[in-house]
């Protein structure tokens, strides 16, 4: 005999609210899928555990080339460096080094990966506000890129220069009003105080420095693509006048990272397929200035300053997806329902500030409903979209969340759970673990317990007051 | 339609128009965003109603809602009155376009020029000065504006709509944060200005006409600064300016073009709308009917009404209670639509 | 635990309740004494017909499982938090 019963939805009863009715609301059309990048979700879980970090080797150098045909087509001289600290896993890192990325580091920590991905120390751009002497010499030793943030580094190169006498080539961070964008003043120099001629006519004065390269970062998920106009246009003025002023050459412009990714920022009214510019748009407004700016240096026979880009989260953000289960339903008092998962702000940071897409991985049937969802931890900021609009779901369902592949894997922390696997999907569907799900060995190994507080056969039992 | 009691749309005063052209007597669809948009239930203005998703809700589902109510209703032209939503149908025109519905719509580029941050640009088109304007994230800059050479009053606004003159830092930090709440970030902040409003509207050929161009100054405000009651003017400054900013935009479609003569007779452009304005049923009054010249554009005909309407009609708005039937209510709220009216037959006492 | 436990009094809206609600195919449902209009999904729909035509429990849950196909610590657990919202709701001033 077949079961003709009708499949069971949870029962639902939703108010009308005057200036709220819509059956569309803000519903993305039940849409589902039940593959990530070519593999069924369900056998990813099935073998790796949930949640669980899934990233698309292909769309991750899809990304990269689209980003490199994007301004390449413009300006002839472009150079990709991947800001490590989007995303520093050595999968991630070591396919955009094979589309020929060089790498962009803030940290001695980061430099030191680098160069344990086989990145030659003359293609890692060192950035940052804090640069240790050590982490300094051996970046100089090995002819890395470095870009001053302030005076004290500055002193600091200079010094390890005269020890080692050297002439160390190197480049400042410049910072200024784009029009568009809140200046990010605490980085670098300024530029329209006058901060950064001040620092570059220093640069002149010294007999081992030398000023080569430009570089500035505006900001990060920079929606307006017309704040990049201004950068170039003010950093290749920068580099007229300080060429001009100083008698420098400058040979590379570092416009540094923050396009947009198509991710739903908290508090923008439209959804990223109608806000983000297309990387075409920020190609055309960086590189049309920029050709504009050194006409007349290419007049006069010198080589255009290389276009040097930091692209983090557009190039990695879409590259992966995190999948999660539903561990319980719950109803709020406010009639508001509210999901469970196994997934926390701890290992995606990112819910604090984007409304990430949830798929569901099965047809989900019945009217969506207002509804909450929670990750696990027992910690009340622990929310992974406040308001979205979803069917009907059961504990064990399994929900993609994306786009995970900025700051997700570098900003994670082990708190309450542990941290889940990663996999990378390449080839033909085929999957590798990039990073091992962690145990209670992996969160241990660093500790160390003094003797007197080691447990010993008499625990368990109630504490001796005598004693 | 966005008809709202308390601020009205335009949808309701287009469709007046459009019952009043010679040229057209088909039928027409309201599309609203709320079940209780009046313009979804008026058999007078419209002859069906149907929700629309929400521009949040993504390109895919609007796209679907409008093929769906192009099979249902076999609607041959859509006339878009909610500035919010025309990035989406000028964005998938081709789309709209592909499923035989027609459009006479600015570009893309064409509307970007009237993002409010884009003013001066727009007002040197026009050949006149526009009000300082600055987008702000970070509701602290009113606490340090003063400095910064903005004096209060100043003008609040979103990036799509709402606005709120504030006299203090607190009060501006309270209207940055209703706005922003709404309509997301960055909020506007612009200089106020003191002086009397002065609008236009009229259709633009896309070859730089400027058509039937019909003037209006407010008589009477609600509380919430919308126009109760005007009168058609003439006022060569702002129709030359109006006209230099289509010429030079090659502006394509309706347009309201909202200027303020200051105290000492400059003029300042406020904003302009690509779409028609809720006072548009004015120009019919006028003899200008809007609808009637953008049907007759749509059409390919070959206009030369670049003359601007008489001066002195007067419009009065008032409202007006219409009759739900429970059952109406329930079309629009379960299906997302105005069922035809026929008896009801589904429900239980 | 198959049973739910507690009285079915407090669980169920009460006759009265039941009896002047205008529940409609569709899912629509309009109480006239608050003048609140609601949505049902379908298995919503279902329970509070069901209950407008006998307010009893255990023919509900009979007639559900007859209907779906689910397994009955799924009923008790959708039907103990469904009715709580509905009871919930139709208070609501
Ligand atoms: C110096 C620098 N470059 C590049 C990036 C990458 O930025 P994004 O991910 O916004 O492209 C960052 C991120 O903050 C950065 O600080």
């Amino acid at each position: 005999m077949t079961d003709a019963r009708k499949p069971w939805v949870k029962p639902s009863i939703v108010m009308h609210r005057s200036g709220m009715v819509n059956k569309f609301g803000s519903v993305q059309r039940s849409q589902w899928q039940d593959q990530l990048a070519g593999v069924s979700v369900a056998a990813l879980v099935e073998e790796h555990g949930s949640p669980l970090f899934v990233i698309s080797e292909q769309k991750l150098r899809d990304n990269a080339r689209h980003l490199l045909h994007a301004f390449a087509t413009r300006y002839p001289s472009v150079r990709y460096a991947w800001s490590y600290k989007t995303n520093y896993l050595g999968a991630v890192c070591r396919a955009l080094h094979q589309e020929g990325a060089w790498a962009e580091v803030v940290s001695g920590f980061e430099y030191e990966k680098a160069r344990s991905l086989g990145v030659p120390g003359n293609e890692i751009v060192f950035n940052g506000p804090h640069k240790t002497r050590s982490s300094l010499e051996r970046a100089i030793a090995e002819g890395a890129r470095i870009q001053v943030d302030h005076l004290d580094e500055l002193y600091l190169i200079e010094s390890i220069a005269r020890e080692t006498g050297r002439r160390v080539p190197i480049g400042i961070r410049l910072n200024y009003e784009t029009g568009y964008t809140e200046n990010w003043s605490r980085f670098g120099f300024n530029v329209e105080s006058g901060q950064a001629m001040d620092a570059a006519w220093r640069i002149a004065n010294s007999d081992s420095l030398e000023l080569k390269w430009l570089h500035s970062h505006i900001g990060t998920f920079v929606l307006d693509h017309r704040a990049y106009g201004a950068a170039a246009r003010i950093v290749a003025g920068f580099m007229n006048d300080v060429e001009q002023k100083t008698g420098c050459e400058i040979d590379a412009i570092d416009i540094g990272g923050g396009f947009a990714s198509h991710n739903a920022l908290q508090g923008i009214y439209l959804p990223p397929e109608q806000v983000v510019p297309s990387l075409d748009q920020y190609a055309e407004e960086v590189c049309t200035p920029l050709l504009e700016a050194t006409y007349e240096r290419v007049a006069r026979g010198r080589p255009l300053p290389t276009l040097i880009l930091e692209t983090g989260r557009a190039v990695v953000d879409d590259a992966e997806s995190l999948i999660t289960t539903v561990v319980a339903n719950k109803k709020m008092p406010d009639g508001r329902r509210c999901v469970i998962v196994d997934a926390g702000v701890n290992v995606l940071f990112t819910a604090f500030w984007y409304n990430h897409q949830i798929t569901p991985t099965r047809d989900l049937t019945g009217a969506p409903e207002e509804t909450v969802i929670y990750g696990p931890l027992c910690m009340n900021i622990d929310v992974i979209r406040k308001s979205i609009l979803l069917p009907p779901v059961r504990t064990g369902d399994t929900l993609i969340v994306s786009p995970v592949g900025a700051y997700n894997n570098t900003q994670w922390l082990q708190f309450i759970e542990y941290r889940p696997r990663v996999v990378l999907v390449h080839g033909e569907a085929e999957v590798s673990v990039v990073r091992e799900r962690e145990t209670l060995a992996t969160v241990t190994e660093l500790e160390q317990l003094p003797p007197h507080l080691a447990p010993t056969d008499h625990d368990g039992q109630s504490p001796d007051p005598s004693r | 339609m966005n008809a709202r009691p308390d601020n009205p749309g335009p949808g309701l005063a287009v469709a007046h128009c459009l019952r009043e052209t010679d040229i057209f007597d088909g039928r027409i669809v309201g599309l609203g965003y709320e079940a209780l948009d009046p313009g979804l239930h008026l058999p007078e203005y419209c002859d069906a109603g149907y929700l629309l998703p929400y521009p949040s809700a993504g390109d895919s589902t609007f796209l679907e809602r409008i093929a769906l109510i192009k099979e249902r209703e076999q609607i041959d032209a859509l006339i878009p009155c909610l500035d919010a939503e025309l990035p989406s149908v000028t964005r998938l025109l081709s789309e709209i376009e592909r499923m035989g519905i027609a459009t006479y719509l600015p570009s893309p580029d064409q509307l970007e020029l009237r993002n409010k941050d884009r003013l001066e640009e727009l007002a040197a088109h026009a050949g006149i000065e526009a009000p300082r304007t600055k987008p702000v994230a970070d509701a602290q800059f009113f606490f340090e504006c003063t400095r910064r050479g903005w004096e209060f009053p100043l003008v609040v606004k979103g990036l799509f709509y709402d606005a709120a003159i504030v006299r203090s830092p607190d009060q501006a930090v309270t209207a940055f944060k209703r706005i922003a709440a709404q309509w997301g970030l960055p909020v506007l902040v612009q200089e106020f200005l003191e002086g009397e409003e002065v609008n236009l509207t009229g259709v633009a050929d896309g070859n730089g006409r400027l058509l039937s161009p019909v003037m209006m100054k407010k008589l009477a405000l609600t509380d919430k600064g919308k126009a109760w009651s005007g009168i058609t003017v003439s006022d060569d400054t702002l129709l030359e300016a109006s006209r230099s900013l289509v010429e030079r935009t090659r502006w394509r479609g309706p347009l309201e073009v909202e200027v303020m003569r200051e105290p000492d007779g400059a003029y300042r452009l406020i904003e302009i709308n690509p779409r028609f304005p809720a006072w548009v049923y004015l120009t019919a009054g006028a003899g200008h009917n809007a609808l009637d010249t953008l049907l007759r554009l749509m059409r390919g005909e070959r206009l030369d009404c670049e003359e601007p309407a008489p001066a002195g009609v007067i419009y009065l708005r008032y409202a007006e209670d219409t009759i739900l039937p429970l059952e109406e209510y329930e079309s629009v709220v379960m299906n997302g639509w105005r069922t035809p009216l026929e008896p009801h037959q589904e429900s239980s006492p | 635990m198959s049973e739910l436990q507690f009285s079915e009094e407090s669980l169920l809206p009460d006759a009265a309740t039941l009896e002047r609600l205008a529940l409609s195919s569709s899912g629509f449902l309009f109480d006239p004494v608050s003048g609140h209009s609601f949505t049902l999904n379908e298995t919503g729909r279902d329970i509070l017909k069901i209950l407008q035509e006998t307010r009893d429990l255990k023919a509900l849950k009979q007639q559900l499982s007859d209907e779906y196909d689910l397994d009955s610590s799924t009923l008790d657990r959708d039907l103990l938090e469904f009715l709580g919202s509905v009871r919930d709701q139709l208070r609501r001033p």
